[in-house]
């Protein structure tokens, strides 16, 4: 990178007025300037973006919230009320030990409805789609493995072909009362409860969401059921 | 830095000044009214259209127009931002270290820009993901820092990064609404062509944003060579 480089302005401009010297030379600056100037405006910018980072936090952890509890709402469909349950020590417990950050253990999430009948617990799993993770909410019964539904909390497949695991109702719609280890099949599903019709054009999201569904399942359900079994606290 | 030198514009961009500058910096603009400096950006050497900088979030985020828009403002943020730290540094940053210097005050204006947008549109902060963090590494930024806004005073800068971030801006718009109006038969998600209108659904894959982006560079030439056509008549 030199004078001469041509940058923006158009080699033929007709009537700039100053012509380049011959050699132009940049004095000679000692190392020591130079690691301070760059120690200096590194520390700025690592002050600022600190500041910002603290101010926006708040913000975003709530909007992480807000758009978590509408998924649990959604797949717990008419829940009036749920406990949050930490993974902790291989138990699901209400009241984690404080030596744990709790934003940073599994969660699942036990709804109830109005009088106090437990409906069904939500709980989240990410595993690879198509092309990249899948991110579901998933609402189940324990005792029975029956799904109630689920959600795609975030995905990026195909627009227009794999995203229809997130848009297509009568691929979402047909998961409830369906029994788990589910299975996909291409013809119409049948009376079979472990059946599931997958999407023409996105084989592979809808056998990623299915295998997500059979793996959080088989996951969670013993630890659920062991949590209810000790009585719901 | 090959990736700097913008093609040479048809009109010359700028009203070349009457007076010659106080001190001779090596490759610095010729002076030009602000309005000169904003509109470049925006017209004459269009970053997407005429520089061809900045080419992979055009074609990454360009699916639909939300995205469009929200880049080219991130951008434009990032552009001003960058532009008026390094003009106001310009005389301090020693010539060693510059390269350095900008990288790290893009970086943080992108810092900044990533935050801001995560905190007030959520859902547009996601469906961007990794594309504003890479603002960093688009050469439109680097290219306006080495080449303008290190050799102007602030306010020049600032009209330079104004221009080029709503040049960006615009043609990213432009772009991503043909590709959303094509490929889901919306703009801004509301429903323009009704129930009926089969999407082109790859428009909004990655083949139609090379699709689009060499219509619009046709469209533009055209352009560009009829009113070449017209002002050779005119002078003959």
């Amino acid at each position: 990178m030199t004078a001469n480089a041509q940058h923006c302005s158009p080699p033929a401009a007709p009537s700039v007025s100053v012509a380049p010297p011959a050699t132009v030379k940049a004095p000679e600056v000692s190392s020591f300037k130079l690691l301070a100037t760059l120690a200096l405006a590194g520390a700025a910018a690592g002050l600022l973006v600190v500041a910002v980072y603290r101010a926006t936090l708040p913000t975003i952890e709530k909007y992480a919230a807000v758009k978590e509890e509408s998924a649990v709402r959604e797949v717990l469909k008419s829940a009036a009320r749920w406990d949050t349950l930490y993974l902790q020590k291989g138990a699901l417990t209400k009241t984690p030990d404080a030596h744990d950050d709790r934003k940073s253990l599994p969660r699942a999430y036990l709804g109830f409805d109005a009088s106090g009948r437990e409906l069904g617990a939500a709980i989240t799993a990410q595993e690879p789609g198509f092309q990249e993770e899948v991110l579901l909410m998933i609402g189940f019964e324990p005792a029975t493995g029956t799904l109630i539904g689920f959600k795609v909390v975030d995905e990026k497949e195909t627009p227009g072909l794999g995203d229809k695991i997130e848009r297509d109702t009568s691929f979402s719609g047909q998961f409830a009362g369906r029994l788990t280890p589910l299975h996909g099949v291409k013809a119409r599903a049948g009376d079979d409860p472990h059946q599931v019709q997958t999407i023409t054009g996105a084989t592979i999201s809808s056998r990623a969401v299915i295998r997500i569904i059979n793996h959080a399942v088989e996951r969670w359900q013993p630890l659920l059921v062991a949590y209810e079994k000790g009585g719901i606290r | 830095m090959s990736t700097t030198v913008a093609p040479p514009s048809v009109t010359p961009a700028y009203e070349p000044g009457t007076t010659s500058p106080p001190a001779f910096i090596p490759g610095a603009p010729p002076p030009a009214t602000l309005w000169a400096d904003t509109w470049r950006g925006i017209a004459a050497e269009n970053p997407v259209l005429v520089q061809m900088l900045g080419m992979c979030p055009t074609m990454a985020v360009t699916n639909v127009l939300a995205n469009g828009i929200a880049m080219g403002l991130a951008t434009t943020f990032v552009l001003v931002g960058s532009g008026l730290f390094v003009s106001l540094f310009r005389k301090y940053i020693a010539h060693e270290v510059r390269i350095t210097s900008y990288i790290l005050i893009i970086a943080t204006f992108v810092t900044l820009a990533d935050l801001l947008l995560a905190a007030t549109f959520p859902e547009i902060s996601k469906a961007l993901g990794p594309f504003i963090p890479l603002i960093v590494a688009n050469c439109l930024l680097l290219g306006r820092a080495e080449a303008f806004a290190a050799k102007v005073g602030p306010v020049r800068a600032v009209a330079d990064g104004m221009g080029m971030g709503l040049g960006f801006t615009l043609s990213l718009s432009a772009m991503s609404a043909i590709r959303e109006l094509l490929g889901r038969g919306s703009l801004l998600g509301f429903d323009i062509m009704g129930p009926r209108w089969e999407p082109w659904v790859f428009m909004v894959l990655p083949p139609g944003g090379f699709f689009t982006l060499g219509l619009l560079l046709i469209t533009v030439g055209w352009f560009e060579q009829r009113r070449r056509r017209a002002r050779a008549a005119v002078a003959a």
